[in-house]
């Protein structure tokens, strides 16, 4: 049978940003476990140690200190234990030469990020449900790309 | 001589479903009145002995029955979007409930309810998918894998595709291929 929810990870420097996030989280329909990191190194620790059960998703804040979402992103990728991982990369402005570099580098889904908390409710509705879609009917994750 | 009964109906059915429940092994909990959670993974073909052992006392699996129809509608959905042919010119709408024998308002709640998305959107999603292995792996052309999905237009798969990903069809492209050529690099 297949499990009820989705195991999120998240990672950002900012308490608001964590707030925000988790808030939304638990308005969703989809049943969902969020865990939270402060940033970079926090989280790539958590990950390398972890024997159990892989998150689902992960969102990474592009900015953040000590180490870069990108710098996760291309850590996460080139260890085979997280090639099932879905990662949602997140950012308040961006270039086009930085959202397709990006998506080239193995992130899957690209968030610039909303300015008022009804709209960043509605775009991670839409990522998680869209996740929801691709984890249940076992659709391609290589083709998973999402621009927000 | 005529004995007049009482029955105490919760009572009765959380018997038997227990009873039937330890007869198949399946470990449970039970957390309400008709919901029951099973502690261990449980296969397609347990679940289906456990289904039919229950039935004859008119104990039905609601979530289960549910599931069944999304599948039917999926497969119904795969079949109308993939067919060789490709010469299903009627609405989604009515195929379904024809195939089904349901009104389309209730297949459509059930779905949703089911999958968090609507069919119409999820009708979408597998031609987009559909889209993207044939542009990767077959190497077509927008221009043919809109004839062969039936668009009206390039420009209406094209534009759906934008909306439904956010990116464009060559920029989907450019990316998976540049993808690859890293890992060839490496």
């Amino acid at each position: 049978m297949n499990k009820e929810y989705i195991n999120i990870a998240l990672a950002d420097d900012d308490e608001d940003d964590i707030l925000f996030f988790t808030e939304a989280f638990e308005e969703l329909r989809i049943k969902n476990k969020v865990s939270t990191f402060k940033d970079g190194i926090e989280l790539m620790i958590y990950l390398e140690k972890l024997e159990g059960e892989l998150p689902d998703l992960l969102f990474l804040d592009l900015n953040m200190p000590k180490k870069s979402g990108m710098e996760c992103l291309e850590e996460i990728k080139a260890n085979r234990k997280f090639k099932d991982l879905i990662i949602a990369i997140y950012s308040t402005s961006s270039s086009e030469e930085d959202v397709e570099n990006t998506f080239v580098l193995g992130a899957n889904i690209y968030i610039k990020k909303p300015n008022n908390f009804e709209k960043l409710k509605k775009v991670l509705s839409e990522v998680v449900t869209t996740n929801w879609q691709y984890h249940t009917n076992s659709l391609n994750k290589e083709n998973f790309l999402l621009r927000l | 001589m005529k004995l007049f009964l009482k029955f105490d109906f919760t009572k009765i059915s959380n018997v038997v479903l227990q009873e039937k429940l330890n007869a198949h092994n399946l470990k449970y909990q039970q957390s309400a009145f008709g919901e029951i959670e099973l502690l261990e993974k449980v296969s397609a073909q347990q679940l289906e002995a456990f289904n039919d052992s229950i039935k004859n006392y008119g104990i039905y699996i609601i979530e289960d029955a549910k599931n069944i129809i999304v599948q039917k509608i999926k497969d119904a959905i795969m079949e109308m979007v993939f067919s060789e042919q490709n010469q299903i010119s009627v609405k989604t709408s009515v195929f379904l409930s024809e195939k089904l024998n349901q009104s389309y308002s209730y297949l459509s709640n059930l779905f949703s309810e089911v999958t968090f998305t609507s069919i119409e959107n999820y009708v979408i999603l597998q031609k987009i998918e559909y889209t993207k292995t044939l542009l990767i792996k077959d190497e077509l052309s927008l221009t043919e894998i809109a004839y062969k999905l039936n668009y009206s237009s390039v420009a209406h798969l094209s534009k759906q595709f934008k909306n439904t990903t956010g990116i464009t069809p060559s920029a989907f492209q450019r990316i998976i291929l540049k993808r690859k050529e890293i890992r060839t690099d490496q």
